[in-house]
């Protein structure tokens, strides 16, 4: 219910913020698309924790700033890497990243994370590994660290 | 926000953004396999066009252009990685090979 009333919300913000017509009319066209998708949703089966998790949220804000900075920092080490002249300092490597998180939703989290940041690619998620493709050995080494595998594990929160 | 600063805040993260693209793209010329093209391909991705998206805020005319370009932010940093890697999983799902550090050096002693 928690998801389906925060689908809602979401739903009716985007219709809202996208249209910038706020006559009675269009309120009513509003309401009335928002509730028929949640009710489509909810049929489906998608508006679950899954699909809408809300209860993330607050965690999300602790976790988001650490990974800009990541993000930022690897756009630039990678950005180094191109510009040098001469020969390409790279060394690519397959590796086997293990993961802590317990749900799908935190899997995919990290997976995404991983891909995000300029130097590491995920490639394939298979049980509790995740195939990943790294430019350079430093890269390798900084994500086989575990640190960012940790922080996804902090903001999935304890196994329900 | 005085006229003159946005102006400047406007084009400072537009030339940023566009510097990082710039890379983006010699990254992508540059480097040597499939696989390696694609991480200077997620610099586009992600400081290329937040740079030059978070530059047009700056620009906008109303809040509510600010917050569709505020959207736009959110719907890149979910897709991009989405889109790296399927296409890095459907190349290694079909048996490309990616070039290893070791094989690097070998075709460098080739030259």
């Amino acid at each position: 219910m928690r998801s389906a009333v925060a689908l809602f919300l979401v739903l009716a913000a985007l219709w809202l913020l996208n249209s910038g017509h706020y006559g009675p009319l269009m309120l009513f066209f509003c309401v009335g698309s928002c509730l028929f998708v949640v009710v489509l949703s909810r049929r489906m089966g998608v508006a679950d924790e899954e699909g809408m998790p809300v209860h993330l949220a607050l965690r999300a804000a602790a976790y988001l700033p650490w990974l800009l900075k990541e993000i930022v920092v690897s756009n630039i080490d990678v950005a180094k890497r191109v510009l040098r002249p001469g020969k390409l300092r790279i060394s690519p490597r397959i590796i086997e990243t293990p993961t802590t998180q317990h749900s799908d939703l935190g899997r995919v989290i990290f997976a995404n994370s991983i891909t995000l940041t300029p130097g590491t690619i995920s490639i394939q998620v298979r049980g509790s590994h995740i195939t990943v493709h790294a430019l350079a050995d430093e890269v390798a080494d900084g994500l086989l660290g575990g640190e960012m595998d940790r922080r996804v594990t902090r903001l999935e929160g304890p196994a329900r | 926000m005085a006229p003159q600063l946005a102006v400047i805040l406007l084009w400072a993260f537009l030339v940023a953004g566009s510097i990082f693209l710039l890379i983006g793209g010699i990254g992508l010329l540059r480097m040597p396999d499939f696989y390696s093209r694609i991480h200077p391909a997620g610099i586009t991705d992600t400081l290329g066009a937040w740079l030059v998206l978070i530059g047009l805020m700056f620009a906008s005319a109303s809040w509510l252009v600010t917050v569709k370009l505020v959207m736009l932010l959110i719907f890149l940093f979910i897709t991009s990685p989405l889109s790296s890697h399927a296409l890095a999983k459907a190349a290694y799902l079909r048996g490309l090979r990616p070039m290893l550090g070791h094989q690097l050096e070998r075709e460098a002693a080739d030259d």
